[in-house]
């Protein structure tokens, strides 16, 4: 099948679970103000601590919040699935459900990034963590069969390597990158397309 | 059950030229509005995120491969309809999901039920009951169940009945009593069920005051005036149109004074209802006082 033509990058989603919320940080610092929306599933516990967003938002350009139901999609924030819910994307606004969780997850990676793959198809980029099931290894192919880019961290340098291995075993064409590269190729990706959102680009980011 | 009138809301979609639209949303518009004429059952205001997940999920637990042949035999197969409903309205929860929300109903709420001396309450949404019979312990150690009758309605009759039956698998009550415990409940958490070989039956006298019945928030209008209202986690599913339209409904439903209750991740903020309500305690707590 015929992928779609590539487009601006309006949205990005994110995936991981253990080892995460270390290599967000890692990703989203290299965001600017200005940066297309980032959607991300972080797996954690159902009585998650509400303190996340905040632990994850210190010292970053963008701003990290819980999500709250229907909240439109800004650039600039970052929305971070709560505890006990999945997250999905429709055109211009994030979605909750309580729908049961898949592989033991909610929120799950995969139900993030399927959504996100039927609303924005090739304008959006996802990107799979570090994590240590499965999930995250469908919502990446289902990004890529819908005309997305795809990046998968490398997974020498994930914590746990479950994840990026499952993802692209099922995607071979999907990007891989060690992890300090993921946020400079963001970046440069909406760079390039004429967006803005780029902070401190170096050398190094945006390999083909 | 009605059905909608003669101008349904359009389905939601971009307006395109022919070719723009993807063959499985074309599906999907045609398959909601076929159910929503044959059986009054109208999906087409619900979220699109989740109702194309949940739609493919039942399109796969039929065996059928297209939404068109989903479509078929819903239309021509009647007993196929309550699956359907089923696979769109199951959410997932557990007793006394959210704990600190019962301390809060059982140390601001209760005070003001108390002020009246029957007490109506609507659980609208109730899914498969839990959080229901959470409510209904509560309000049992707090003394006043016995002034109480709780409506819990929801969609789907095949989640009614098993609201109805109160019965868990044991294997859950572990977490359940953790989250009991961790809403300030008092009492031994087991002593509220008698257990079979492999549920948790809930006891009758938390259960006799809970009347189960099927209502359809899209469709039926307000049935009584209630104390307290509470919807978690159902207007998520609905786009901001019918969200809005449900908040009225409620609205009509409530009693000056009476409290709202939704989910931790929904907000009258930023509805046209936000200036009729205050919010009871902290407003992440998500319950609100009618005020006017």
């Amino acid at each position: 099948m015929k992928r779609p033509a590539r487009r601006p990058v309006e949205l990005v989603v994110i995936g991981a679970s253990l080892g995460g919320l270390d290599a967000l940080g890692v990703v989203l610092a290299a965001l600017g103000p200005g940066f297309p929306p980032v959607a991300v599933a972080q797996h954690r516990s159902p009585q998650g601590e509400s303190r996340l967003a905040h632990l994850l938002g210190r010292g970053l350009a963008v701003e990290v919040g819980e999500v709250e139901d229907k909240e439109p999609l800004s650039p600039g924030r970052v929305y971070l699935a709560p505890a006990d819910y999945h997250l999905l994307v429709e055109e211009g606004r994030v979605a909750l459900s309580t729908e049961a969780p898949v592989a033991f997850s909610r929120p799950s990676i995969d139900v993030l990034f399927e959504s996100a793959a039927r609303a924005y198809g090739p304008r959006v980029v996802g990107v799979l963590l570090t994590a240590s099931s499965e999930d995250g290894a469908e919502g990446i192919a289902a990004v890529h069969r819908a005309g997305g880019s795809t990046v998968v961290q490398a997974p020498k340098t994930a914590r746990s390597p479950v994840a990026p291995k499952a993802a692209l075993r099922l995607t071979p064409g999907a990007r891989v990158l060690p992890l300090e590269e993921i946020g400079p190729f963001l970046a440069n990706e909406v760079a390039q397309a004429g967006g803005r959102g780029l902070k401190g680009v170096q050398g190094g980011a945006g390999r083909r | 059950m009605t059905a909608e009138g003669d101008n349904p809301p359009l389905p939601r979609r971009r307006v395109g030229t022919a070719g723009e639209e993807s063959l499985e949303e074309i599906e999907l518009d045609l398959l909601l509005t076929a159910v929503a004429r044959r059986y009054g059952y109208d999906f087409r205001q619900y979220s699109p995120a989740s109702l194309h997940r949940r739609v493919q999920r039942a399109m796969v637990e039929e065996r059928l491969d297209t939404l068109s042949a989903l479509q078929e035999r819903l239309l021509h197969e009647p007993e196929a309809l309550q699956r359907f409903i089923s696979h769109l309205s199951v959410h997932v929860t557990s007793m006394f999901r959210d704990p600190q929300v019962y301390r809060a109903l059982r140390k601001q709420v209760v005070p003001l039920l108390r002020t009246w001396p029957f007490v109506r309450i609507w659980h609208a949404g109730c899914a498969t009951g839990e959080e229901v019979y959470s409510l209904a312990i509560l309000l049992h150690e707090e003394g006043l169940l016995d002034r109480c009758r709780i409506y819990a309605t929801d969609l789907s009759d095949e989640l009614l009945e098993q609201a109805n039956a109160g019965a868990y698998p044991l294997s859950v009550m572990r977490r359940y009593t953790a989250n009991y415990l961790a809403s300030g409940g008092r009492e031994e958490f087991s002593g509220y069920y008698t257990a079979d070989h492999k549920n948790a039956v809930l006891r009758d006298d938390i259960r006799r005051p809970i009347v189960f019945s099927q209502h359809n928030l899209v469709s039926d209008g307000s049935f009584n005036e209630f104390h307290l209202i509470m919807c978690r986690n159902v207007m998520i599913y609905f786009d901001k149109q019918l969200r809005d339209r449900v908040l009225e409904l409620f609205h009509d439903s409530l009693v000056l004074f009476g409290v709202l209750g939704l989910g931790q991740r929904e907000s009258l903020r930023f509805t046209p209802r936000f200036e009729s309500y205050q919010p009871l305690a902290d407003e992440s707590l998500r319950l609100y006082r009618r005020v006017r």
